[in-house]
């Protein structure tokens, strides 16, 4: 339980949040920002701890957004089990594109192409296909009931999506202390010498995209049910693609906190952003670029990377100290 | 129902697309040839040189054409100066890193050109943009012919340059052997940034064929740089013939995927078969080995 105490401490204390702050303004801002930490935690599972960088995560969160919505519009389905269709669907995804691209033994480059090339393909299909609403969207009926997993507070819908992320924490926290995780970090520093030491390098890396792809769905389905609109620009457009990668990587790729962290910074700066120079078209995604350009150039292990090396630095200069 | 009234034009035209596409492939795959980085940014940089030669004609009163020659020379000294003090250094010699610098410019220069030109389509008008060349089966605009003998102008002038010059040796050296280049006393750095301005020189060759027939916004160039991957995978990473041929192959499998599946369909098509070549083949029809 012990090692538990930082995410269940950090996930206690955003709970309370919602007690204290009333302003709808300032929920809808942690309710999205939780929401692109889900979606960067689940390219975190793959890419920072298994070291494939997607650039097409949006092919998940569209398709479970559109999942959900889809079967709650056209099949009547209850959300509740749409919401969980939307997540397996997700997998299910992320369990071909992984089997095909795998299989092919594509890596590096190659993979971030690909997984671009299967976002891009699903966006023109939603933006003709009828069943997507095509360039219209898809709507679903407003219906302020929990049954319908809508809600009158935005409080609840926080308190929903903050357990979402809480539970991705945990799934990060067990890559960090399963056999498994520690096969997908071996894969993303040396995948030659990983499969060299035994490591079934094609089952580790389709089972992390399968999970990483659920957990992005899950993020699209929830998008669904709190803004009740989707289309193909927002399911599958390369801003979702960008911002998946982009929280884990300013955070710390490969850290459980990483994508939490990250999101905070980019939903901070873009607020920012549109506060100083108004609300102005591409200024947001001008900020997530330079952000990126200087995250890599002045803090390659992110924000979380940054925090650890500064108190290594601390605690090591204190042993000199001592030393001397 | 589709006879050869219809598919000789359709090939024809196709050639013509592909002559273009086989240029801004070219840029790519010099640069992954040499750099062995994908550059994420070419579509971007494909989209700000076309708003060069559009604001170039508008505001200067300068032909497309007479534009390559002051557009070629700037961005193949942006696209040095970009890899010598940005992606270099930023990326600290990761492959990865490198992937998501390049990725991050592209949003940068991207957005910054949405910002500034808002997404308003513009296009230019020019005296000769109609007039078409007749063929005997089939009539081309000539703007596109202009474009398809350009293409192979720039391919041929490439070609000697990287065959007869002591600058285009010493980027094959880097390009085969890098350390090797290096203790011969070549300047890997200086190598690496000269040929991301050549790519990037390409890209704005290819702006300037386009403009006179083809419009322009803050996102056109991700239509033609995802085409361009398409075409540098189909041809080879690293191989300037297969971009050439893998371009005029890609230009008219559009043009015939247009035929039949309609505007937006038709897109679809280069994308499967770009999934296709890279799950199946992923050395390209011409590469030797990934």
């Amino acid at each position: 339980m012990k090692e538990l105490a930082p995410i269940i401490t950090v996930v206690a204390v955003l709970a309370a949040v919602p007690l204290i702050v009333h302003s709808n303004t300032a929920l809808n801002f942690l309710v999205v920002m939780l929401l692109i930490a889900l979606a960067g935690q689940g390219w975190n599972v793959l890419g920072g701890y298994g070291g494939q960088y997607s650039f097409g995560h949006a092919a998940f969160f569209g398709t479970g957004a559109y999942t959900t919505a889809i079967l709650q519009v056209r099949y009547g389905v209850n959300a509740w089990p749409g919401f969980a269709a939307g997540v397996g669907a997700g997998a299910v995804l992320g369990a071909v594109i992984g089997h095909l691209t795998f299989r092919a033994g594509l890596r590096g480059s190659y993979f971030a192409l690909v997984t671009l090339a299967f976002a891009e393909v699903l966006r023109i299909l939603a933006s003709v296909a009828p069943i997507t609403g095509a360039g219209v969207g898809t709507l679903i009926k407003l219906d302020l009931h929990a049954s319908a997993l809508q809600f009158q507070s935005r409080a609840v819908f926080y308190w929903v999506i903050l357990a979402l992320v809480a539970v991705s924490l945990l799934i990060a926290h067990a890559l960090d202390r399963t056999r498994f995780g520690a096969w997908l970090v071996a894969i993303r520093e040396n995948e030659d010498a990983a499969k060299a030491l035994g490591v079934d390098t094609f089952t580790v890396k389709l089972g992390a995209m399968v999970i990483s792809a659920a957990i992005t769905a899950a993020a699209g389905c929830f998008y669904a049910q709190y803004f009740l609109f989707i289309d193909s620009g927002i399911a599958y457009g390369t801003r979702m693609s960008i911002e998946a990668l982009l929280t884990p990587i300013i955070g710390g790729a490969g850290t459980v906190f990483g994508p939490l962290l990250g999101a905070l910074v980019v939903k901070a700066l873009s607020e920012g952003a549109t506060w100083i120079a108004g609300d102005a078209p591409g200024l947001n995604l001008i900020v997530y670029g330079c952000v990126l350009v200087l995250v890599i150039a002045f803090a390659p292990r992110g924000l979380v990377g940054l925090v650890s090396a500064a108190s290594d630095f601390l605690s090591s200069s204190k042993g000199k100290v001592a030393h001397g | 129902m589709f006879t050869s009234a219809i598919l000789i034009p359709a090939v024809v035209n196709g050639l013509m697309t592909g002559a273009v596409y086989a240029l801004v492939a070219l840029g790519l795959t010099l640069i992954y040839g040499v750099l062995h980085i994908i550059n994420f940014a070419h579509g971007a940089l494909l989209s700000a040189a076309m708003f060069a030669a559009f604001f170039a004609f508008r505001l200067l009163g300068l032909d497309p054409y007479v534009a390559i020659f002051l557009l070629a020379p700037l961005f193949f000294a942006f696209g040095y100066g970009l890899q010598r003090f940005v992606i270099g250094p930023v990326s600290h010699g990761d492959d990865r890193n490198m992937l998501l610098v390049t990725l991050g410019i592209a949003i940068i220069i991207e957005n910054v050109l949405l910002y500034a030109f808002r997404a308003d389509t513009r296009t230019i008008d020019l005296p000769y943009a109609f007039k078409t060349l007749d063929l005997g089966f089939t009539f081309l605009a000539i703007p596109r012919v202009v474009g398809f003998v350009a293409v192979f102008v720039v391919a041929l002038v490439l070609w000697a340059f990287m065959s007869l010059t002591d600058t285009g040796k010493a980027i094959r050296a880097v390009a085969k052997e890098k350390l090797g280049a290096q203790l011969a006393g070549i300047d890997v750095g200086h190598i690496y940034a000269l040929t991301f301005g050549l790519g990037t020189a390409c890209v704005a060759i290819a702006a300037c064929l386009l403009i006179p027939t083809y419009y322009v916004n803050p996102t056109v160039g991700d239509a033609f740089v995802l085409v361009a991957f398409t075409i540098v995978v189909l041809g080879g990473m690293g191989s300037v013939i297969g971009a050439l041929l893998g371009g005029l192959l890609v230009g008219v499998v559009e043009s015939f995927s247009g035929l039949y599946l309609g505007e937006s369909l038709g897109q679809i098509g280069i994308f499967i078969v770009f999934i296709a070549v890279l799950l199946i083949r992923p050395t390209g029809l011409f590469g030797a080995k990934a």
